[in-house]
């Protein structure tokens, strides 16, 4: 549906987006996820067209933001970090606007009230839009977004600012939307992206440094698993027993009774782990994961892209 | 673009500025009116139309102020230019709306020629010449306001600039008289609004001056349109 292809901007000597490349498949809720200042807004600036890109082309639906602006912008519902309002118009009279300019084919006025109904502000319709709430108003500029039911959604940052149960809310919004639409969400915030999208792609610093469905991710950061183990009996023993369990790599005592694992983390071995530990008569006291979670492999993998760079300036 | 020249008739009108800039407008036309034509006894509305040169060159600059710069400093451009409309709408709605809250202002004097109908037959021809004049006139600031507007996210900045090159604009055929250069003097009053504008009040339709106005407008809107494709393109 959404396709990315070697896309890079420049700014003066700053690569602000690197060759980045990526698909979305039609009906995926894609999470687009990145620190500040990684890239996100611009890169999804150049795919709705108000930025153009220094090389690098996006298809959207089969045609080019470039080439085919009119047609291609037509398919996308946009909605940027700072929501686009008019603070002088009221809800009605800016979402009648914005249904002119997007030159909407649907019935006017039941239209407006169904994109009002599916954010809930119809009971706000006649106001101004400056007297509103911040969540409100990011609700209009949702409800602008989704005018003229286009294909694919790009919403930057949706959440930012707004309290928690308003989140939640909005994030059940995304996930029913994603049936209809192609979503590409952006947040730097990850248990958000892990809670809506099918697949994540991470950027940071212009590049994307992971691209995988949202289960996977956690190994596709880290790349490895480690499982760590306190267990009674002689070390010998032990580390014999788990080293025939099948996907271990690597056993190491790390202290008195206790051990660390590593293990190719497309298999679980805990199973195998605990059935050869039983079978050699060693207690096992405590087992835990040790590998990194996923909010820690994000981290490290930015931070480590973050002083790459610096380090190579 | 009609859907933008509607935003922006409903923004003048739905805040103080539209009706500000119109009574601003109709105050002092009347009042030049009642002095030069009224008071005096003169059928000829030329002396009250030279005047209002100077109030427009005040009032242009305020209504055209936040056209752009507002836009930008709120980010609905975005909204604007991820619309599956082209620039040129984009602009040019822009332009007709500020255009059409100038040409209300500009209305009155058909209102002050029917008050002269009542004690004499109006010059209609040299009323009619001049109307259009400034219309053209206003149309040509409004186009280099738009275009100064598009180029900060300041309203208070839009507005000096455009007050300033306003005024450098009527101050031009001063700049002529002191120069000794007569190529000088030709370039000079050839760009000057004012002699461009003198024909109409004689009731003059001369090809020429509705070309100079009309082609400082397409440059101006080409020029504003540039400003946004750079932005894009930087």
């Amino acid at each position: 549906m959404v396709e990315v292809k070697n896309l890079t901007k420049v700014y003066g000597d700053i690569k602000a987006v690197d060759d980045i490349s990526f698909t979305v498949n039609s009906g995926e809720v894609l999470g687009f996820l990145g620190p500040n200042g990684a890239g996100k807004s611009t890169t999804m600036n150049m795919i709705t067209g108000y930025l153009s890109s220094s090389s690098g082309t996006v298809t959207v639906d089969g045609s080019e933001i470039l080439e085919n602006p009119k047609e291609t912008k037509m398919k996308i519902g946009y909605l940027p970090e700072i929501p686009p309002l008019y603070p002088d118009m009221t809800v009605k009279a800016y979402l009648e606007f914005m249904y002119d300019i997007k030159k909407v084919k649907l019935p006017k006025e039941e239209h407006i009230k169904e994109v009002m109904a599916i954010v809930k502000i119809l009971d706000v319709q006649e106001r101004l839009i400056k007297n509103l709430s911040k969540g409100y108003k990011q609700r209009v500029g949702f409800a602008q977004a989704l005018l003229g039911n286009p294909p694919v959604l790009i919403l930057d940052e949706p959440t930012v600012g707004l309290d928690p149960k308003q989140i939640i809310e909005f994030r059940n919004l995304v996930k029913g939307l994603g049936k209809k639409h192609t979503v590409i969400f952006s947040s730097h915030v990850l248990s958000e992206v892990s809670a809506i999208c099918d697949r994540i792609v991470v950027i940071s610093n212009g590049k994307i440094v992971a691209d995988a469905k949202t289960d996977e991710l956690s190994t596709a950061l880290s790349g490895k698993g480690q499982l760590l183990l306190e267990v009674e009996g002689s070390a010998s023993a032990v580390s014999n027993a788990i080293n025939d369990v099948y996907g271990v790599k690597k056993v190491s005592v790390t202290g008195t009774n206790r051990y660390a694992v590593d293990y190719d983390n497309t298999i679980d071995i805990r199973k195998g782990v605990f059935n050869a530990l039983v079978k050699a008569q060693c207690t096992i006291l405590e087992m835990k994961n040790g590998g990194l979670t996923l909010e820690e492999s994000f981290l490290k993998l930015t931070s480590e892209n973050q002083r790459a760079k610096g380090g190579s300036k | 673009m009609l859907a933008i020249l509607k935003r922006e008739l409903s923004a003048y009108f739905n805040s103080a500025i539209g009706y500000i800039v119109l009574a601003v407008f109709y105050f002092f036309s009347g009042m030049y009116f009642y002095l030069y034509c009224l008071h005096y006894g003169s059928a000829s509305l030329t002396p009250v139309f030279a005047s209002m040169f100077m109030i427009v060159l005040f009032l242009i600059p305020i209504i055209t102020m936040k056209s752009f710069s507002e836009e930008k400093r709120q980010k609905t451009d975005q909204a604007l230019l991820t619309a599956p409309v082209s620039l040129f709408e984009v602009v040019m709605g822009k332009f007709l709306g500020a255009f059409t809250l100038y040409a209300c202002c500009v209305a009155i004097f058909l209102v002050y020629t029917l008050v002269i109908c009542f004690f004499t037959t109006p010059d209609w021809a040299v009323i009619l010449c001049t109307i259009l004049g400034m219309l053209l006139l206003g149309g040509a600031l409004i186009a280099i306001d738009i275009f100064i507007s598009a180029l900060t996210e300041s309203q208070v900045i839009a507005a000096v600039i455009s007050i300033a090159v306003g005024l450098l604009v009527y101050m031009i055929d001063s700049l002529a008289s002191i120069t000794q250069s007569q190529f000088l003097i030709n370039i000079l009053s050839a760009v000057s609004f004012n002699s461009n504008f003198n024909n109409f009040t004689y009731g003059i339709l001369n090809f020429s001056n509705v070309v100079f106005f009309l082609s400082i407008i397409a440059v101006f809107i080409f020029l504003t349109i540039r400003v946004f494709e750079k932005k894009r393109w930087s």
